[in-house]
């Protein structure tokens, strides 16, 4: 077997360690540079200094567009995960014929690319009046969010033993009950981390935002893309810092879930 | 007796199974309609976009009627002339005159000026025939070229930005042949857009197999934290890990500070803005795709057998080769066409770090509708690009299986 | 009971927060970077004290089509700064407002140039060479024809992305002066000419398309010299202590640009209110303090302190080095030039 000498398996560990490196380490490199008293991407450091995260404080601009981006991130979230769930419970009951193909539709917005998808929302939002508001934009990224929800819920909902609910509508419970007391609770884990995931995916959405918003929908994604294309300043590099920080967050969120929703199937100690 | 209770049993049970898929069906209702409104209705209407033509036909009916029944080379009959030329000068009253230029424009660059400044300078009644006085307004008008591009804009429908989109266009006979060297780009887009992709996808699969080889191998509790590490990109803002990458590759940026410094290069050397930064910068964001399909079905290959083949007297590298590759070639494969799949419709990225000559075909469909209104083009790049998404994806599908996609 | 009242609240607060941004305020789009920052301190934020009216602002890279786009329907922006051929071609599609030019003075007020049924001048500006002076020790590039040497000067080279300003850089590089290039790009094979000086050192061309871009790329060391548009590179110099340097005597495209008012615009009113503060001459002649763009306004160019007005392009020593933007040829042109640069572009 492949790296199963000392020889091999240590180049196996040294290779592997490259590939991290050059997974992580980009993220990472740009923290320092963040933090420098100067105004040039370079190392060493001239000194250290917060000024640049000072800026992002003072102009309005950042305030304006996080505040549209969690806006938008916030509906995109909710109509994601109310329609994904439900469509995941739905599926996972229901045997139809044509349930591939359905399947295959509601996944799509994960593999179709993100242009089709704005090309087609930037022509025909329009009549509906959904340009120029965050709500167009909400609506496209919940269409590109729900299948994470999908996804997520129905691995949880795979997981569920359907005896448990039965015995509880043997016990009496009604199936609203039964759904409130057992099904819930159990998948709520595969909920919450899809309602992450189409969060995150609302949140770092920058090609339907080029298409759909006007000035006054300016989310931050939008701002950082403008901002990386005509300069890199330590400032860009503050704000891109701080979404390293809320991608940590969430992860750890995110693992933190699926190791209870592991623990609550039994699958893990 | 017996037999009757269980045709009924059967009966009810088969009522409960209907039930059963009734409610899933009405629990999945709301998202497959939001999505029919929100996500299948524009893309078909997208669709219909790369074959629309009713810009002569809004804006000179009269005329699109006439030129759809004349056939024929040059300039046509003189009451066909006669209609095409005052219902020009009438909408160029109107001001919808712009409108033909532009869709007369798409036939060949040149002819909105053509038009506009014949619509601008027609007089009410002819000098003599109606096709004279517009050839002394310009020759043009005596050609064949601009007639038989009237006459494909006064059709229902038009095939020229389909055709356009691999490099093909029609004559003055209406016959489908090949667009000048010149301007025969999309083709070669349309290859550099699988090129690329291909490039990524195999980039990703040398970095992410021993990775994911490495991690399942691994304890769990070992391998969770370490898968996190893989996780920790994909979590994090796109635009984010595209800015780490032009400040790492610039010419005075860190990789060449370092390389410099080591005294491993004598001058910087170009690392970004051109083909090296958009493979670098996409390998990077499309390798943990690759890496979690990989671990996910090397963690179900039991050890066991490449220890028997081991056993068996195999050396290390066959029982690689006969045991373990083929048994994580699903792997391979799932993490393959997805990565090949999320390739395919790049646009940011190429878009940030790459040069004229490095963008693929999501860049060009946002060109065509952002800055020129060429929304015929734009719709057929992004019909050309849907099309190969969709038969990958049917492939994925075949060969993976729907449930097994997971973007995460 | 509480939580869900809560939860409720919180919608209701997500759909107004979401819904409000629906009425929009006068939209007014420039181009971005320095010159936008120095627009917004010297007008932007003055007007809407002044009158109370609310602006939002957008930043644009120019293009006919960009216009198009944003002018369907209701249009989502009001006010836009448009280059010469933009403000030709928009007018006569019919998709910019006539202007009112009683009401901002009458049209001998201003540079000939500056006026149009569509719009009228906010500056007189210049695409120039530019270049790093700390990384010419011993002289850098002085024409055009330095440019395209890469033997001489090695490295890559920034240039606007499109044909305008690069052709007629391309056949200045050949040694035509700049009083003839209209006439040599008219003439049979002149663009073919200049194309094919561009595809000379295509290898070695980094397009830009804001104007932001060029300094940046300077800066950073990605160009060693590149077209820019020249308040750009003094802004640079004045506000990050940058030692670029303009090649005034290479030759340079200096031209006007026009404030535009989209058709249907829901805020008209509002923003010929704009246009009218912003092109009096006291206020136009503030600009050069922070960005060397010249006034269109006649009585404008004569406020304009002489320790900046050696920057501006027209100024007395730079102009003879000039040569004015041919609008006609570019409207005649543009569309079929575009589509040729884009495919040379998109080519490897």
């Amino acid at each position: 077997m492949l790296g199963s000498g000392i020889l091999g398996r240590t180049s196996l560990w040294l290779y592997c360690l490259l590939v991290f490196a050059f997974l992580v380490l980009p993220i990472f490199v740009i923290v320092p540079l963040s933090f420098s008293a100067g105004a040039f991407l370079h190392f060493p450091l001239p000194g250290l200094s917060l000024r640049w995260y000072e800026r992002l404080v003072e102009h309005e601009i950042w305030r304006v567009t996080l505040k549209n981006s969690l806006i938008v991130g916030a509906i995109a979230t909710v109509l994601a995960t109310g329609l994904g769930t439900l469509a995941a419970m739905g599926l996972a009951r229901a045997r139809f014929p044509g349930k591939g193909l359905l399947m295959a539709l509601m996944l799509a917005p994960m593999i179709v690319p993100v242009i089709i998808v704005a090309i087609g929302a930037y022509f025909f939002y329009r009549p509906l009046g959904l340009t120029g508001s965050l709500w167009g934009l909400a609506i496209a990224h919940a269409v590109l969010g729900a299948p994470f929800v999908l996804v997520t819920v129905s691995a949880t909902l795979g997981a569920l033993d359907p005896s448990l609910v039965r015995a509880a509508q043997g016990l009496g419970a009604s199936p609203w009950v039964a759904f409130r007391k057992v099904t819930l609770p159990i998948i709520a884990p595969g909920v919450v981390s899809g309602a992450l995931f189409a969060f995150v995916a609302s949140f770092d959405e920058v090609v339907v935002a080029l298409f759909l918003t006007g000035p006054a929908q300016r989310t931050l994604p939008r701002q950082m893309f403008d901002g990386i294309r005509e300069e890199i300043s330590p400032e860009i590099l503050a704000a891109a810092t701080v979404l390293v920080a809320l991608a940590v967050a969430l992860l750890v969120v995110a693992e933190l879930l699926r190791r209870r929703s592991a623990r609550l199937r039994g699958l893990a100690p | 007796m017996a037999t009757t209770a269980v045709a009924e049993l059967r009966r009810a049970l088969r009522r409960a199974e209907r039930r059963k898929n009734l409610g899933g069906l009405v629990l999945a209702l709301p998202l497959t309609a939001f999505l029919v409104v929100f996500f299948l209705l524009p893309i078909l209407g997208m669709l219909a976009k790369a074959v629309d033509n009713h810009e002569l036909a809004t804006a000179m009916p009269r005329s699109a009627e006439v030129l759809r029944s004349w056939r024929g080379l040059g300039p046509p009959p003189e009451p066909v002339v006669a209609i095409v030329a005052s219902e020009l000068r009438e909408a160029h009253v109107r001001r919808q005159s712009a409108l033909v230029a532009q869709r007369l424009n798409r036939e060949q660059a040149g002819w909105r000026n053509l038009i506009l400044s014949t619509a601008r300078r027609l007089p009410e009644s002819p000098q003599g025939s109606w096709l004279e006085t517009l050839v002394a307004l310009d020759p043009q008008w005596g050609e064949p070229a601009i007639w038989a591009g009237l006459r494909r804009a006064a059709q229902p429908w038009t095939d020229i930005f389909l055709l356009a989109a691999v490099d093909l266009q029609r004559d003055d006979h209406d016959a489908i042949v090949r667009v000048p060297p010149d301007q025969a780009i999309y083709l070669d887009i349309l290859v550099r857009t699988f090129w690329i992709s291909g490039l990524v996808t195999l980039f990703c699969l040398i970095l992410g197999y021993p990775l994911a080889y490495l991690l399942a191998s691994l304890p769990e509790r070992w391998a969770n934290p370490l898968l996190i590490l893989v996780l920790l990109p994909f979590w994090t803002s796109l635009l984010v890990r595209t800015a780490a990458w032009i400040v790492l590759l610039q010419r005075e940026g860190v990789v060449n500070d370092f390389l410099l410094r080591a005294g491993l290069l004598a001058e910087p050397v170009a690392l970004v803005f051109n083909r090296t930064g958009v493979l670098v910068a996409m390998t990077h964001v499309l390798l943990p795709f690759m890496v979690l399909p990989l671990y996910s079905v090397m963690r179900g290959i039991p050890l066991s057998l490449t220890r028997a083949a081991l056993s068996l007297g195999a050396t290390p590298f066959s029982a690689f080769r006969k045991v373990y590759l083929p048994l994580s070639m699903p792997g391979v494969a799932a993490g393959c066409l997805l990565v090949f799949i999320l390739a395919l419709g790049y646009y940011i990225t190429p878009a940030l770090v790459g040069g004229a000559a490095d963008q693929m075909i999501s860049y060009f469909v946002a060109f065509f509708t952002l800055q020129t209104a060429n929304w015929g083009m734009a719709a057929a790049l992004a019909t050309l690009l849907l099309l190969a998404t969709l038969l990958l994806y049917w492939l994925y599908a075949r060969l993976v299986g729907i449930e097994r996609l997971r973007l995460g | 009971m509480t939580s869900t009242r809560t939860l409720a609240a919180a919608a209701v607060a997500l759909v107004l927060a979401a819904g409000t941004a629906a009425a929009r305020d006068l939209t007014i789009t420039s181009w971005g970077g320095a010159y936008q920052a120095a627009q917004r301190q010297l007008y932007f934020e003055p007007f809407q004290k002044e009158t109370g009216i609310k602006l939002v602002e957008d930043t644009w890279d120019g293009g006919i089509g960009v216009l198009r786009t944003k002018a369907q329907g209701t249009p989502v922006w009001d006010l836009v700064q448009v280059e010469t051929d933009e403000l030709e071609m928009g007018c006569e599609e019919g998709i910019l407002e006539p202007l009112d030019w009683a009401a901002l003075g009458g049209k001998d007020k201003f540079l000939p140039a500056a006026v149009h049924e569509c719009g009228v001048g906010a500056i007189v500006w210049a695409t120039i060479l530019a270049y790093d002076g700390g990384k010419f020790p011993t002289g850098g590039p002085r024409s055009w024809a330095d440019f395209f040497d890469t033997q001489k000067f090695p490295g890559k080279r920034g240039l606007r992305k499109g044909p305008r300003q690069a052709l007629e850089f391309a056949t200045m590089a050949q040694g035509v002066p700049p009083a003839k290039v209209y006439e040599a790009l008219r003439a049979p094979g002149g663009v073919d000419k200049a194309f094919a000086k561009l595809d000379s050192i295509k290898k070695d061309l980094i397009f830009w398309e804001a104007g932001a871009q060029p300094p940046q790329l300077l800066a950073s060391g990605e160009v060693v010299m590149t077209s820019a548009y020249n308040g750009r590179i003094t802004a640079a110099n004045r506000q990050d202590k940058r030692n670029f340097k303009i090649a005034w005597d290479a030759g340079f495209v200096y031209q006007i640009d026009s404030w535009v008012i989209l058709k249907n615009s829901p805020k008209k009113a509002e923003a010929f209110k704009f246009v009218q503060y912003v092109t009096r001459p006291e206020n136009q002649a503030k600009l050069p303090a922070l960005i060397p763009y010249g006034p269109t306004h006649v009585d404008g160019g004569k406020l304009v302190p002489a320790e900046f007005a050696v920057e501006i392009p027209s100024s007395p020593q730079n102009l003879p080095h000039g040569l004015f933007f041919d609008a006609s040829f570019w409207v005649e042109n543009l569309e079929k030039l575009n589509e040729r640069f884009n495919a040379w572009a998109a080519q490897r």
